[in-house]
């Protein structure tokens, strides 16, 4: 769905556009806890996190259509890099990462007061996209703190852009809530979560790939930013393998039939009907 | 007020069913800091829900019946929640991490530079105050042991299903008090313009029992209408409406999917289950035609009886399930519908 103009010839209409990104273990990969207690995914690839691969999409559609720019910000150490150069192979405009080691045991108010601090440093951006979270830390909390952290109001769960009126500085969005579709409208500027049904993500192209290999990807640090971060009030103790599960599946032969009535046998006993 | 807040949710004037889970952990919060337990009920109809909060075990009820919260909003929800919060300095406060509940708590967190826990799905209160919980990580791959801090307010989302509502005592009253709106109208950006509610479905996080398709939907015997485009698509879709739904309806359970479902367009997104779609965690979840990938078992492995429906006898889904059945799905999801027909007399 491209953005809809109103309100101002087209050659005009333009619109910054922050989208965030991290680098995550790629989705198949087997994720466990070594016995140092820190977590190990083998050999398996970092990946964009999946969730972003629909906000970076939605941003670069965004800023194509309104003739403006999309920059995609990583906050994290090196390796956040292989993200944002991902980002920039889709077409991107431009990226910046901010480190700092006061991030190093950030949680997710400070990584949102970080965030924060870069679309502040931008200065003229009109719309931040994000995915609907990150699996790495298994939370989408620092979404919705970045907006309280900007002001901004917050659009999360969006489904589609339906307009984007210049004129009035206003976004009209559908959500995908529990109970179904929510049609709201914000003023800009503002921040959205996007749904995975939004768009269909780009491969990055060839010619992409190349030009962001070469890409010089800044590095701002807290001070760059003028961020001070709040105090933390949550800690990691440790992480944990799952339990290994108890017991071997039973398998239920016969016709269909007698499969059927074996099972809801043993439902009956287990008590879940 | 030292207390531990809990914000029940509701839709259309109702209460949500999950959020009397959060007041039962409320309810072991508050006993063990000695503390009351006190609800916040916002909206439409609020002093109704404010007198069942009662019923399920709140000591006192915090209420705003205001038109600017009628649907909620998050800047008016999270712009009350955080001025109650610095005004009554509670120790904790919890919510079942729903879409709205998540974003409330994250929000009110932030407003006034508390810590939040989220998708927590066991705590423990320590004895120097703080609450230790356990959480999923890494799409639900490994578990995180984390902990607040009790110099500052405890904000804690929940996993929904993952805590017990107290049994509700007829008898029991709260102290209800009315609070007055942080936000005027004009001062709220957003303004809701429609919505379009989808009935007839039961919502998947929230359901007891999910029965979920995957790729083999596609095998359905039936033949497609002569001329339809994609035979395959049509197929499977009738599957999912007349196979699996049916099976759902008779156990009063939700119809989810795998990735390779939604993605061929077998049925909508709001359907999928996985590290791309929900995490839920009823007490069954059968899985038909589903070979069972990793990120599929991210959404559903804490499921409390799994069963697995697959044609295919080396199938992964079948070192997690409980129960197995080997065949085809087209064949023995309408003996189990007719079998629970029978046993359970409907």
């Amino acid at each position: 769905m491209p953005l809809v103009c109103i309100g101002l010839e087209k050659e005009v209409c333009t619109l910054h556009v922050v989208v965030f990104t991290r680098s995550t273990p790629d989705t198949a990969a087997r994720v466990e806890v070594g016995k140092d207690g820190s977590v190990t995914w083998g050999d398996a690839a970092m990946v964009v996190n999946p969730w972003d691969e629909y906000a970076l999409e939605e941003s670069i559609l965004q800023a194509k259509n309104a003739g403006g720019k999309a920059t995609v910000i990583a906050i994290g150490p090196e390796q956040h890099n292989d993200a944002l150069k991902h980002s920039l192979a889709m077409g991107v405009d431009e990226a910046a990462r901010v480190w700092d080691a006061a991030l190093e045991d950030a949680d997710s108010l400070a990584y949102a007061a970080a965030a924060a601090g870069a679309v502040k440093k931008l200065g003229d951006v009109d719309l931040v996209i994000l995915g609907k979270e990150s699996i790495d830390v298994g939370t989408d909390q620092h979404n919705y703190q970045i907006a309280r952290k900007l002001g901004w109001p917050m659009l999360s769960y969006v489904s589609k852009i339906v307009a984007v009126d210049y004129s009035a500085r206003t976004i009209k969005v559908e959500r995908l809530l529990e109970q179904g579709r929510q049609i709201v409208t914000s003023r800009l500027p503002a921040v959205i979560s996007v749904m995975k049904d939004i768009n269909e993500p780009r491969y990055p192209s060839f010619i992409g790939i190349r030009k962001a290999s070469k890409a010089v990807i800044p590095e701002w640090s807290l001070a760059d930013l003028g961020v001070s971060l709040p105090p933390t009030r949550t800690r990691t103790l440790k992480l944990m393998n799952l339990p290994a599960r108890e017991g071997q599946v039973e398998m239920l032969d016969g016709t269909p039939e007698e499969q059927a009535a074996k099972l809801v046998e043993r439902l009956l006993e287990e008590k879940v009907l | 007020m030292s207390a531990v807040f809990v914000w029940i949710e509701t839709f259309k004037g109702s209460a949500s069913p999950t959020s009397w889970e959060a007041l039962g952990a409320g309810r072991l919060v508050a006993d063990k800091m000695g503390v009351p337990l006190a609800a916040l009920v916002f909206g439409e109809n609020a002093n109704a829900v404010a007198a069942e909060a009662g019923q399920y075990g709140a000591d006192k009820v915090l209420v705003c019946d205001d038109a600017t919260l009628h649907g909620f909003r998050l800047e008016p929800y999270a712009a009350l929640l955080a001025k109650l919060v610095m005004e009554h300095q509670p120790k904790a406060v919890l919510a079942v991490g729903t879409t709205r509940g998540r974003e409330l708590l994250a929000a009110a967190a932030a407003d006034t530079d508390s810590g939040l826990l989220t998708e927590v799905t066991s705590l423990e209160v320590q004895d120097d105050g703080s609450i230790r919980v356990v959480r999923p990580v890494y799409a639900g791959k490994i578990l995180s042991e984390a902990a607040g801090s009790p110099d500052g307010v405890q904000f804690l989302a929940l996993r929904g299903r993952a805590f017990k509502a107290n049994v509700p005592k007829p008898d029991a009253k709260a102290e209800v008090t009315a609070v007055q709106p942080a936000l005027a109208e004009d001062q709220i950006a957003t303004k809701i313009e429609g919505f379009e509610e989808e009935t007839g479905t039961v919502n998947l996080t929230d359901a007891a029992i999910i029965v979920s398709g995957g790729r083999a939907m596609a095998n359905n015997p039936k033949e497609a209408p002569a001329g339809t485009a994609n035979p395959e698509v049509w197929k499977a879709q009738d599957g999912f409406e007349n196979v699996l739904k049916p099976l759902a309806d008779v156990l009063g359970g939700a119809v989810g999917a795998s990735r390779a479902a939604v993605d061929a367009g077998y049925i909508p997104y709001a359907h999928q289950v996985g590290q791309t779609g929900k995490t839920v965690s009823p007490d069954l979840y059968i899985a038909c035609g589903i070979s069972g990938a990793i990120q599929h078992q991210a959404g559903m492995r804490t499921s409390k009886v799994i069963v697995a429906i697959n044609k295919d006898a080396e199938a992964p889904i079948f070192k997690l399930a409980h129960y197995g059945l080997v065949g085809d799905l087209y064949k023995i999801v309408p003996a189990l519908t007719a079998e629970l027909k029978k046993r359970l007399g409907k």
